[in-house]
């Protein structure tokens, strides 16, 4: 067979396992037994579900992995329990020592405040994206050590190109001669998110990227780290803006502060809001199935999916890209010499 | 559904499609000056794909905040009745 037939039917095939694993998520097998019990489909209802955070991760219909409660309330101080213990035998919401879960949320039975530490589903991805990088870094490290002058192979060979384009396109340009003081904070940062996105595209896991606290602390830690490398330059761009009458700039001074916020907001709010529609649409589009119980339109769906679960592979890389930049960039105007 | 709510998640279907419009034209809009690029220049092929995809990313973002305004109208809307 000649080369180019190989590359032809290589390609087939990739198609067609893309679309047999898609076509088989769970989730389109999961609620098709839904459609039967009690009340009608509620797309809204099974979106919200799967967009949110929950105390117990439900990977299929019925398989749940109950997680750890961590709780801290006044009278009971702190404690530690397993979310199963707030369900009976018939899976419905009991009250468990005086605590509630009641729609993801928990409170006392008597109405004083709780504070929630639980390791819910979002926390345990967070642990298991670090978890991938820590091994795949590892590997890297190890591939370096043993292949001295050699070309890479492995592990090392997949990571390299990536990493140094994200460092010599991203983030030297950006930053210049000090960039090696901030590479490790934007390599990390980039990984994080990048694993993050691809791993909340596979059914069954978290939303873990689209959830707003874990962007804003992201966002908090650009925020940090380029308002505490700020030069003077930086700072007196800020307070007193050169270039303009020296009347206007009170005037400008709110406006820069104002700035100096909506920096690292708009990361913020990028990443949760790219990441969450990108779910959102693509289970809006499952849920077609199940609104009009036809098998025509379930395949039609299946399609249409799976290009668009294509295309969130791709949106899940530049998002990462795109935070990484930008973070570099205002890391670069901060650190900026004055000229 | 109260009437109240009725046009409550008509709305948020109005919205999304508006939004959709906006979307359409930006990244439209992109991709049409990325083409023209191309055409002018064909070596830089690699660079202006990149930069185009990048770009559509930021400008497609903006569309989102609309749909996922939209969908938090929509439950609400429907929690509501």
């Amino acid at each position: 067979m000649t080369k180019d037939g190989t590359l032809k039917i290589c390609k087939k095939l990739i198609i067609c396992g893309l679309i047999c694993l898609f076509s088989m998520s769970s989730l389109q097998r999961a609620y098709a037994s839904d459609a039967s019990e009690g009340e009608g489909f509620n797309p809204g209802d099974m979106i919200n579900h799967h967009i949110k955070d929950a105390h117990g991760w439900e990977i299929t219909h019925g398989v749940v992995v109950p997680l750890p409660i961590i709780l801290y309330s006044e009278p009971d101080g702190l404690m530690i329990f397993s979310s199963s213990n707030f369900f009976n035998n018939v899976h419905e919401e009991v009250a468990y020592k005086g605590y509630l879960l009641s729609h993801e949320h928990i409170s006392r039975v008597d109405g004083q405040p709780v504070y929630d530490f639980s390791i819910t589903k979002n926390v345990l991805f967070i642990f298991i994206d670090a978890t991938i990088m820590l091994l795949v870094f590892f590997a890297i490290a190890r591939g370096y050590k043993k292949n001295v002058g050699k070309a890479p192979k492995g592990v090392q060979s997949l990571f390299e190109p990536v990493i140094i384009y994200i460092r010599d396109e991203v983030v030297k340009p950006s930053i210049g001669d000090n960039y090696q003081k901030y590479l490790p904070y934007l390599l990390t940062l980039f990984f994080f998110i990048w694993f993050g996105n691809l791993l909340g595209l596979i059914p069954g896991a978290a939303n873990m990227t689209g959830n707003i606290a874990i962007t804003a602390v992201l966002a908090l830690g650009t925020f940090f780290i380029t308002n505490f490398s700020g030069k003077r330059a930086y700072w007196s761009h800020i307070f007193w803006t050169p270039g303009v009458p020296w009347w206007l700039r009170p005037i400008i001074l709110p406006v820069e502060l104002i700035g100096v916020l909506t920096k690292p907001v708009s990361l913020m709010v990028r990443l949760f809001v790219s990441i969450t529609a990108g779910h959102i649409v693509v289970l809006s589009l499952v849920s077609l199935t199940f609104i009009f119980h036809s098998w025509m339109v379930g395949f039609g769906s299946t399609v249409i999916v799976t290009l668009i679960t294509i295309i969130e592979l791709l949106v899940a890389t530049i998002q990462a890209y795109v935070f990484t930049m930008f973070t570099s960039l205002y890391i670069g105007m901060a650190v900026e010499e004055h000229h | 559904m109260l009437m109240d709510m009725q046009f409550a998640v008509m709305g948020a279907g109005i919205g999304a499609g508006l939004v959709a419009i906006g979307a359409g034209i930006g990244i439209g809009q992109i991709g049409g000056s990325a083409m023209e690029a191309m055409a002018r220049q064909p070596e830089a092929f690699g660079k202006i794909q990149t930069a185009m995809l990048v770009i559509a990313a930021l400008v497609e973002v903006i569309a989102l905040f609309g749909v996922v305004v939209c969908f938090l109208i929509y439950t609400a809307g429907t929690a509501a009745t």
